[in-house]
């Protein structure tokens, strides 16, 4: 087992959730590809740590406040887009111009 | 590592299968709900990655925060926010997915070039295994105490701006004798529904919001 293998299925992964994330039109699978790049730097994160530091574990150090931040990014990103569509009555991104002009 | 290199090759093939496969059912499949579905595939094969690379807590935490908080959140996203709406065709909008693919693919060549080039300084220090628990708690109430006392702090006040933000507003004062008629609506400011694409009532969607 080699650390390019992982790095090489994390860049991938990052590489779908940026397609995902400019390509969709409904909100929530925006916020899905975000979970998705945000799975790739933890995947990256975890990789450093047990091959390049195996015995002082920051990297899971980090890769924990990343998964916190996304918990809760997840969470407020949800109640803005329920409070978007609540008051649009749309989940098409390209009819979002709230913040455009 | 207790596995042999064989088996963890193959687990790690499988995995790496399983994960790239439902990421592109995430981003590609036209139903919200089967990629919702395929996220939490995604989510658990990455889970197993981490037990792959001895981190058994970090797969824990994995499974228990993604697969069953974060996934059923959006899970519940989609249910409340059920429209089924043909989205307005844009034209040629085969050209920006195009140009993305090819931005992707690009971005990913950089990635495996700069991956496979750089000479990585692999140690040779025996892995924590098991012992990574006590490691990451030590981590976290020595040298990573301020980082993890602001997170705590932001997961608090995350938590209660999506309550305040996604909350309904309800009518406090509804006639005392007089019952509801429907009992399983319950009693809500009408909401006005702002006309998509209309500039002029932007007023009305910020009043409705507060």
């Amino acid at each position: 087992m080699h650390l390019e293998y992982f790095l090489l299925i994390a860049a991938a992964l990052f590489c779908i959730g940026i397609y995902g994330l400019v390509t969709s039109r409904n909100v929530i699978r925006v916020l899905m590809s975000i979970e998705l790049m945000l799975n790739a730097v933890n995947l990256n994160l975890m990789a450093f740590s047990n091959y390049l530091d195996p015995a002082n574990v920051t990297g899971q150090v980090f890769s924990v406040f990343v998964i916190t931040i996304a918990a809760a990014e997840a969470a407020v990103g949800l109640a803005i887009v329920l409070s978007i569509y609540r008051n649009r009555d749309t989940v098409d991104m390209e009819q979002f111009n709230l913040l455009k002009w | 590592m207790t596995l042999a290199e064989g088996v963890q090759i193959v687990s790690f093939g499988i995995l790496a299968v399983m994960m790239l496969g439902a990421a592109l059912g995430v981003v590609l499949l036209e139903n919200i709900v089967y990629s919702a579905f395929l996220l939490g595939g995604v989510f658990i094969s990455i889970a197993g990655m981490y037990i792959l690379l001895n981190a058994s807590f970090v797969a824990a935490a994995q499974v228990l925060v993604y697969v069953g908080a974060v996934n059923v959140l959006i899970l519940f996203g989609i249910m409340l926010v059920n429209k089924q709406q043909e989205f307005r065709p844009i034209a040629r909008a085969w050209v920006g997915r195009a140009v993305t693919a090819l931005v992707c693919s690009g971005l990913f060549a950089l990635l495996a070039t700069t991956v496979v080039g750089t000479p990585w300084k692999l140690s040779s220090a025996p892995a924590a295994g098991d012992n990574a628990i006590v490691l990451i708690g030590i981590h976290f109430f020595t040298d990573f105490l301020l980082p993890f006392e602001l997170a705590s702090v932001l997961l608090l006040i995350a938590l209660v701006g999506a309550i305040i933000l996604a909350r309904r507003e309800y009518i406090p004062d509804t006639q005392a004798g007089v019952p509801v008629q429907d009992a399983l609506q319950l009693p809500e400011r009408p909401r006005e529904l702002v006309p998509v694409g209309s500039n002029t009532s932007e007023q009305g969607a910020t009043d409705s919001f507060l």
